[in-house]
């Protein structure tokens, strides 16, 4: 019953781990052409689940397309990126995608995560790969509340405690 | 708690997002090199109170390995940079500096 904030995992979408020069003209023409948005800057996503780009590290973008379309995407990196040095990895079902929304989102994540959540330093598109709780987790804010990618093989335990923050913040840490 | 921003992608980073790589600018001795030499490249460390230079990789997050100046008796951070270099850079030492004159370690200052 909870309105304060929700916790639900996202349908299945195409995920590409992508390695390389971002700097590179030739390697954010290819990914453009793919994710239908421009490389994003530094800690920051453009586009959205399902379709766009999020900034992982200096050398490193996680590429989202539709699900249906990771096989021909992957091939379409591998093919204009031939002779480029890149690493294209389909990672779709290797990482799974939460989403937090709700007033409440913020104060949901600000229990796990070691991160300042609010809107003045972590604003819409804003991306930060950090810990929740005990695992590696990708998080980024979009218009709605969070998105959060984590591996598959942890995914049951951070439904788990982001269910369990949620319940906290609806009822208060020890219950009531 | 350390708090550290990684020179990499600007993110600041509560220790628990960092994993601890100890002390930096370690010259390597391996085969070839004498016994001495090679049991102070294992060995032996600086333990300072005061100015020291550590390696710490930012774990959860972009994953790149980099260096961190700071002191060991108050937890204060002057400086953090990157990985490719085999001594700090001439900003951190001024850094250093300014808020520990006549600071040395190993044979810096
Ligand atoms: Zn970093």
């Amino acid at each position: 019953m909870s309105n304060v904030a929700r916790v639900f995992q996202n349908p299945a979408e195409g995920m590409i781990t992508f390695r390389g020069d971002l700097a590179s003209r030739t390697v954010k023409k290819a990914i453009r052409s793919v994710a239908g948005v421009a490389m994003p800057p530094a800690g920051e996503i453009r586009g959205e689940w399902g379709r766009g780009v999020g900034w992982m590290s200096p050398d490193e973008v996680m590429v989202l397309v539709p699900y249906a379309d990771v096989g021909s995407a992957t091939a379409r990196l591998n093919a204009t990126l031939s002779g480029t040095h890149v690493l294209v990895a389909d990672v779709s079902d290797a990482r799974v995608c939460f989403r937090v929304e709700g007033g409440q989102a913020a104060a949901v994540l600000a229990r796990l995560c070691p991160v300042d959540f609010h809107p003045d330093s972590f604003g819409v598109g804003t991306l930060r790969r950090t810990r929740l709780a005990q695992v590696a987790t990708a998080v980024w804010r979009h218009d709605t509340g969070f998105d959060v990618i984590c591996f598959r093989s942890v995914a049951d335990y951070v439904q788990g405690v982001l269910v369990n923050a949620e319940q906290s913040v609806l009822r208060g840490a020890l219950g009531s | 708690m350390l708090i550290l921003t990684c020179p990499y992608c600007g993110v600041r980073a509560d220790e628990t997002e960092l994993s601890p790589g100890g002390e930096a600018h370690l010259k390597r001795f391996g085969p070839g090199s004498n016994d001495e030499a090679f049991e102070g490249y294992l060995f032996v460390r600086e333990n300072p109170k005061g100015v020291h230079f550590e390696r710490w990789r930012h774990s959860y997050g972009c994953g790149k390995w980099f260096h961190a100046a700071r002191c060991t008796t108050t937890l204060e951070v002057f400086g953090t940079y990157e990985a490719q270099t085999s001594e700090p850079p001439k900003a951190i030492r001024e850094a250093i500096s300014a808020k520990r004159p006549g600071w040395s370690w190993r044979d810096l200052s």
